[in-house]
């Protein structure tokens, strides 16, 4: 790896960092609503707010500058690490979110635990199975799972797991039983579309002439599969992978709402309604790094895979 | 000015309501415990509360919603209760009041021996300092400021006596002593900043906040020592439970199934498709009809076609109320008889005005001039007869109350246009009149709300014409006697329908589904819950 190539990719995220967070401000402040009604306005339960008031709040909360000036101050301030209050809460920011990450941090790596288990018996189903039937149902699975709603997913699970059965609790934070089922609701739908992806790769690997170079000499289809087209199929897997981390954070929205868990998706969800403009620059800003990272873990991991691949050209493109 | 009140003191200590006696018949909801058989209350165990929403402050004078009640009430006493079943006003923290004749100044004494939970007492200084701190909160504590209006300050008599004044009188302010908005934090809570507060505070109350976390939920324990209860509360020491923990569950659904499966010893927020199945299941149901505005379409009473009163009235007529408490509502929501519901004092029943009679409303229609269009749809004028509704889907079952509200309006030949809106969007709306009619409900134990929401010389959101309505809400507000104030606002309250400034639909009703194995849960006068007397089954 060269330096160049370092210094290109912190270029990068730099950029994609800033486009995020500015983005996501203007976003926030071309939407019709106002956060300092809102805010005083708590709940809909106080229709009368006495506008001298509402000023006063609204120049406490510095949106009564101009907006090039606010972006200019916020911007300013995160690059300080400052992410500024919660419009709602009043807490920092980062302590927001950093209280959010230890609840969706297990919920993605156990959903992640679910997806790639998931995606490789459907990938190995779909290829290695004689029977035509098998493969065929291997193949459709995917398109199955994905074309469930996750939202109905989690609640007909929790009808027959939690509610009817009793196995596992509906809304446990604090229970490594309480995170099955939402790891199950995420995973699932993130695995059947990795196994999609590599169930076809495979399946284009084991085409190539080389693989049937391989079969001809007598090899067993399964070892064939191990030994030889595995490493070649993953690739593709591997870049939907880094995309499915990202998607994580957007499927928590879902799943943390229906399972009442206090992490990320039910921050930004929140912030959002309520026009909490730190919180969800801040979250926005996460997510940015989220995907960077694992853009980047991903084009590390490619050389170790196929060493044909080298750090020459621009990310995520082989040479 | 010391020790001197401006005129004759016309109330003094516990006030009596004969007037409203009468609210008795208010629905005051089913008490588990009253349909079993009498137990022993039990002392000890834990419970678990699922509420729908998270208010992002854990605060008790900074938030509003209804959400945040079942938990912020239990933090902190109030100087007053207030009577669920008359309304009337009675003692918690402050043993006896007095009332100036002009409802500007009340003053308080304090019972002695109550004390925040880390020690310090609750005297006259505290109470000062909640007051004159909360005004500074501003636009943060939109409820408590809205009682607090024109504050003129509190003065300390002596250790347990302290006055409130006001610019101009307020005789709203003696319920508004019990709502836990203005209940009283301990002094080194009101020495953080509001953003700190947001954290927690300490309080008087039966159970101590234990711990706050945003979007999670709310841990109590029990306060040890307590011996201050609210002379309403039938147990006088401390709470029976341990400990009690309020989650935010969003989803219906879970919260009824986590109900149903044990996970949940109460749920909030229970919508009429739930009820059957709870109930069916053993648990139960506490029903209390909120005080205040319950639902209603309030009119932008200056925009084009929705400002014609006949365009009103036969909206109004159009609407089978008693049908929509049936369909839409858990059994125990009443139709709107008034602008305010059956549970506000002074309520006076107009139900006789709000009758479901449409061919009345198409004559009403017909005389003034709007005739039936091609489409059903009438019109004058060349304009067709199009009200746009605005609303949020901030409550169970707002959807469907819609639609049917649409249902009958067309029946009648009005088009009733649906605009559903996020919350962001909907109170920008409310706020700059971006509507023709809107559907709000303010909860409130007291006829003031009125004025907040109809006097011309507040905020006036529902572009109410000024006139003879701002000087009975204004009389109402300076007249410290419960049965004069109650006629005045009775008198209010026909103004508004007869205007139909607003048009009442349905009394909200606050709707706490309850495990069996849990008793003694009832809901005070603004409809939130009494945690101090509920215990749980071994």
């Amino acid at each position: 790896m060269r330096p160049g190539y370092v210094m290109t990719r912190l270029a990068q995220a730099a950029l994609v960092l800033w486009a995020a967070w500015t983005l996501s401000f203007v976003v926030l402040y071309l939407l019709p609503g106002d956060p300092v009604r809102i805010l005083a306005s708590g709940g809909l339960e106080n229709p009368d707010l006495d506008p001298a008031r509402l000023a006063q709040l609204r120049a406490d909360l510095g949106f009564d500058r101009p907006i090039a000036l606010q972006y200019l101050t916020h911007l300013a301030d995160a690059l300080q690490g400052d992410l500024g209050r919660s419009i709602t809460s009043g807490q920092p920011v980062v302590e927001v979110i950093a209280r959010a990450i230890p609840v969706t941090l297990p919920l993605a790596l156990a959903s992640l635990a679910v997806a790639v288990p998931v995606a490789l018996t459907i990938g190995l189903l779909a290829n290695a199975v004689r029977a035509r039937w098998a493969a065929e149902l291997a193949f459709s699975t995917p398109a199955l799972i994905v074309s469930v709603p996750t939202f109905w997913l989690g609640l007909v699970l929790l009808q027959l797991f939690s509610f009817r059965w009793h196995l596992f609790p509906a809304a446990s934070t604090d229970s490594l039983a309480g995170l099955v089922l939402p790891a199950v609701t995420l995973g699932l739908p993130n695995g059947a579309i990795l196994g999609q992806v590599f169930a076809r790769s495979l399946s284009q690997t084991l085409a190539e002439p080389y693989v049937q170079v391989a079969i001809a000499k007598g090899l067993r289809r399964s070892r064939v599969i191990v030994a030889h087209a595995l490493r070649n199929a993953l690739i593709p897997t591997l870049t939907v992978l880094g995309l499915v981390v990202g998607n994580t954070l957007a499927g928590s929205v879902i799943v943390e709402t229906v399972f009442a868990r206090p992490g990320l998706g039910r921050l930004i969800a929140r912030a959002v309604t309520v026009q909490d403009i730190p919180v969800v620059q801040g979250a926005v800003l996460l997510g940015a790094v989220v995907f960077v990272l694992t853009t980047l873990v991903v084009d590390l991991l490619y050389p170790l895979i196929d060493p044909r691949i080298a750090h020459t050209a621009p990310a995520g493109t082989r040479s | 000015m010391e020790h001197r009140q401006r005129g004759p003191f016309v109330t003094t200590g516990v006030v009596t309501l004969g007037l409203l006696a009468a609210l008795g018949a208010c629905s005051s909801g089913g008490d588990p415990v009253a349909s079993g058989e009498v137990a022993t209350p039990r002392s000890g165990g834990a419970l678990t509360f699922a509420v729908l929403s998270d208010p992002g402050c854990a605060d008790p004078q900074q938030v509003t919603s209804l959400d945040a009640g079942y938990w912020a009430r239990q933090v902190v006493d109030s100087l007053t209760d207030q009577n669920p079943q008359t309304g009337e006003i009675v003692p918690w923290l402050a043993e006896s009041w007095q009332v100036s004749g002009d409802a500007t100044a009340f003053t308080f004494v304090l019972r002695s021996g109550a004390t925040f939970s880390d020690g310090s007492p609750v005297d006259a200084a505290a109470v000062k300092r909640n007051f004159d701190t909360l005004v500074d909160l501003g636009a943060r504590a939109s409820t408590g400021i809205g009682y607090l209006r024109g504050y003129k300050g509190s003065e300390v008599l002596d250790g347990n006596r302290v006055v409130v004044r006001f610019e101009s009188p307020n005789a709203q302010f003696l319920q508004a002593t019990s709502t836990f908005q203005l209940g009283i934090v301990a002094p080194a809570s009101l020495d953080r900043s509001a953003d700190e507060r947001c954290a927690g505070v300490l309080g008087s109350g039966p159970f101590v906040l234990e711990r706050y976390a945003e979007g999670e939920g709310v841990d109590l324990t029990r306060r040890a020592g307590y011996a201050w209860a609210s002379t309403l509360w039938d147990n006088g020491g401390e709470a029976y439970l341990e400990s009690a923990r309020f989650r935010v569950v969003g989803e219906s659904s879970v919260r009824t199934g986590g109900l149903q499966s044990g996970e949940f010893d109460a749920a909030a927020g229970v919508s009429v498709q739930d009820a059957g199945t709870l109930t069916a299941n053993g648990a139960n149901l506490v029903v209390k009809t909120n005080g205040g505005i319950g639902f209603q379409l309030a009119a932008r009473n200056d925009a084009p076609i929705i400002s014609e009163l006949p365009v009103r009235q036969a909206l109004s007529l159009a609407i089978d109320r008693e049908e929509i408490a049936s369909v839409n509502y858990v059994s125990g929501t009443k139709a709107a008889t008034s602008i305010v519901s059956s549970a506000t004092p002074a309520h006076a029943d107009l139900g006789s005005q709000l009758r479901h009679a449409p061919d009345e409303a198409k004559r009403v229609l017909d005389a003034a001039g709007w005739t039936a269009g091609a489409d059903g749809i009438r019109v004058k004028d060349g304009k067709r007869l199009v009200v746009r509704a605005v609303w949020t889907n901030g409550a169970v079952g707002n959807k469907t109350l819609l639609e049917l509200v649409q249902q009958y309006a067309r029946e009648v030949g009005i088009d009733l246009t649906l605009v559903e809106q996020d919350q962001a969007t909907f109170v920008e709306s409310l706020g700059s009149g971006a509507f023709d009619v809107i559907l709000t409900t303010v909860t409130r134990a007291d006829g003031d709300v009125l004025r907040n929401t109809f006097s011309t010389k507040l905020t006036n959101q529902f572009h109410v014409p000024a006139g003879g309505l701002d000087d009975l809400l204004d009389a109402q507000a300076a007249e410290p006697d419960p049965a004069k104030r109650a006629e005045l606002l009775a008198q209010a309250q026909r103004e508004i329908v007869d205007n139909l400034y607003g048009i009442p639909l349905v009394e909200l009703t606050t709707v706490v589904g309850v495990s069996p194995k849990v008793h003694g849960v009832s809901l005070d006068a603004s409809s939130r819950l009494r945690l101090h007397d509920v215990w749980k089954d071994q």
